[in-house]
C-alpha cells in the first residue's frame, strides 16, 4: 500500500526532538499567550476535574506513517510498552474505578500483548476503546480483529479524513482509503456502527492542511449520510479533531511556510467555552515507559504530569484527580473553534 | 508612489470592520445579519460555504475566493467538491451569455429576410 514517508526519527531530523519542537513554537511572536487566555476563560491555572479515561499509549511502532502523526510513528518504530508496565496499568484499573481504558499507539494492534490487554480490560468491566488506523485491520495476521472487537465490546475509534479519497489518501498514503472502506465493511458485517452500543464505531476526521476541522455536530449527518450512499458503510459518531502542531504535522506546517498563519489561527479562533472539556482534565495518559502525562500531546513533547510522583509505578490518583495540568502553546489547538479532544469537539 | 500599487490588497480583508467606522449602525445590522445567514438551518453550514465559494467565482471577488476557500476546507469540503461548485458557478455565468443568443435570434429573425 502506497507511499512509505520516512519518520522525523528515522530521518535523524532535529525536529524529532521534544524539545526542538517546543522551541520552533516558543520562537513564534503570537497575538496571546495561552496564559492570558486561560485566565479568561476562568481556568487559570487549567486542573483536572477526575480520571475518567486511562489512555494508554502502547508504542509508536505503525503500520502507516500519515503526514500530519504527532507520534511520530510509523514501521521503524520500536518503542513498545513493557508487559510490567501493562500489568502495573491494570493492577490501578483494580484499585480505581476509571471506567474507560482507552489504547493508542502507534497502531496498537501492534503491540504483542495488544489482544491480552484487551481480554484483561474487558474482564474487569471497563470499557475499551482502540483508536484504530483502520488499514491494519487489512494486513494478514490481524484480519479477523473485528470480531475480536466485537466479542470484546471494544468501541473502535477509526481515523477516515473525508467520506471522498482525495483527502484521505493525501494526509495518510495512496490507498489507504480504498483499504479503509474494506476495513469498515468488515466492521459493519459483524455489527458495529448500526447503533449498538457494545458495538460502537467512531469515524475520525483530521483537516489534510493547515486549517481547521469542520464542526462535527453540523457534519454528522451529511457524512452518515455520504458514506451510506457512496460506499454502503455504516458508522455511529463523528469525531473531528484539530491536528495538534507537533512532530510530524509542525514539520509540514513549517516546510510549507504555514506555520506562522496556523498559529495565529489557533490563537484567534480560542474558544473560552472550549476550555473546560478538554480531555486532560479528565485523562490520564500513559506513555509506552509507564511515565504519565495529562495527555498524548504533551507525551510526545515529554512534559509529564507536575508533581514527584510521575510513573505509573508510583502513581496516587487521589493526588491526580485534581492536578494542575502541564500546558504550552500547542494548547492552543484543542481550545481553537468547537475545541478539540480525543472525544471530538469539547463545546 | 501611492502606497496601495493595486486596487487589491489581502490585508484589507481583516479590515472589513472598519466599515462600520461610518455609518455604524448599518454595519451592525449587516455583520449582524451575515453571520445569521451563514448558520446551520434548512441548509448545513458547509452547503451554504461552498454556495458562498461558488458565487464568490460568479462575482469575481478576490476577498471572498480567499476567505470561502478556506471555510469551504474548515467546513469540511474537500477540493474536488469545491472545483464542482466553481464549474457550476461558470456553467451559470456561460448559460446566461449564451442564453441571450436567443434575444440575438429574435432580433435578427425580426429584422432579417
Amino acid at each position: 500500500m502506497g507511499r512509505h514517508l520516512p519518520t522525523l526519527h528515522e530521518r535523524r531530523e532535529p525536529l524529532a526532538a521534544a524539545a526542538v519542537q517546543l522551541q520552533r513554537l516558543h520562537a513564534l511572536a503570537l497575538p496571546r499567550e495561552l496564559d492570558a487566555c486561560l485566565a479568561e476563560a476562568g481556568h487559570q491555572p487549567l486542573l483536572a476535574t477526575k480520571v475518567e479515561v486511562l489512555q494508554l499509549n502502547v508504542g509508536k511502532r505503525c503500520n502507516q506513517t500519515c503526514r500530519h502523526c504527532h507520534v511520530d510513528a510509523g514501521p521503524d518504530r520500536t518503542e513498545v510498552m513493557p508487559h510490567d508496565v501493562l500489568v502495573r496499568c491494570l493492577e490501578l484499573l483494580d484499585h480505581s474505578v476509571i471506567p474507560t481504558v482507552d489504547i493508542t499507539g502507534g497502531a496498537p494492534e501492534l503491540h504483542p500483548e495488544f489482544r491480552w490487554l484487551v481480554e484483561e480490560v474487558h474482564r474487569r468491566g471497563r470499557h475499551v476503546i482502540d483508536r484504530c488506523n483502520l488499514t491494519i485491520l487489512e494486513t494478514g495476521p490481524y484480519h479477523d480483529l473485528p470480531g475480536f472487537f466485537a466479542e470484546h465490546e471494544v468501541e473502535v475509534v477509526c481515523s477516515l479524513p473525508h467520506y471522498r479519497a482525495t483527502n484521505t489518501d493525501a494526509q495518510r498514503g495512496d490507498g489507504v482509503f480504498a483499504t479503509s472502506l474494506r476495513a469498515l465493511r468488515r466492521l459493519n458485517e459483524v455489527g458495529y456502527g448500526i447503533g449498538d452500543p457494545k458495538r460502537r464505531l467512531v469515524v475520525v476526521s483530521n483537516p489534510v492542511g493547515a486549517f481547521l476541522p469542520p464542526n462535527q455536530r453540523s457534519l454528522e449527518a451529511e457524512w452518515k449520510r455520504e458514506l451510506r450512499r457512496l460506499h454502503g458503510i455504516e458508522f455511529d459518531a463523528l469525531y473531528c479533531i484539530t491536528n495538534m502542531p507537533i512532530s510530524r504535522y509542525l514539520e509540514w506546517l513549517e516546510s510549507t511556510g504555514n506555520l506562522s498563519a496556523y498559529m495565529d489561527r489557533l490563537v484567534a479562533a480560542f474558544n473560552p467555552s472550549a476550555v473546560g472539556g478538554v480531555m486532560c482534565r479528565t485523562t490520564l495518559s500513559v506513555g509506552w515507559d509507564g511515565t504519565l502525562y495529562d495527555c498524548d500531546f504533551n507525551q510526545m513533547l515529554e512534559m509529564p504530569i507536575i508533581g514527584p510522583r510521575h510513573t505509573i509505578h508510583e502513581v496516587d490518583l487521589d493526588a491526580l484527580a485534581h492536578r494542575t495540568i502541564a500546558v504550552d502553546r500547542h494548547c492552543f489547538g484543542c481550545t481553537a473553534g468547537a475545541g478539540s479532544s480525543c472525544g471530538g469537539s469539547t463545546t | 508612489m501611492d502606497k496601495h500599487e493595486h486596487y487589491y490588497h489581502r490585508a484589507d480583508l481583516g479590515r472589513f470592520g472598519e466599515i462600520g467606522n461610518t455609518a455604524g449602525p448599518l454595519a451592525e445590522k449587516f455583520f449582524a445579519w451575515y453571520g445569521a445567514v451563514f448558520a446551520d438551518g434548512a441548509l448545513s453550514a458547509r452547503e451554504k460555504s461552498i454556495i458562498a465559494l461558488a458565487v464568490a467565482h460568479a462575482v469575481q471577488c478576490p476577498y471572498c475566493i480567499d476567505a470561502y476557500s478556506k471555510d469551504a476546507l474548515e467546513k469540511g469540503s474537500d477540493l474536488d467538491q469545491m472545483t464542482e461548485a466553481v464549474h457550476v458557478a461558470a456553467a451559470i455565468r456561460g448559460g446566461a451569455s449564451l442564453v441571450h443568443g436567443i434575444q440575438m435570434r429574435n432580433t435578427v429573425n425580426k429584422i432579417g429576410m
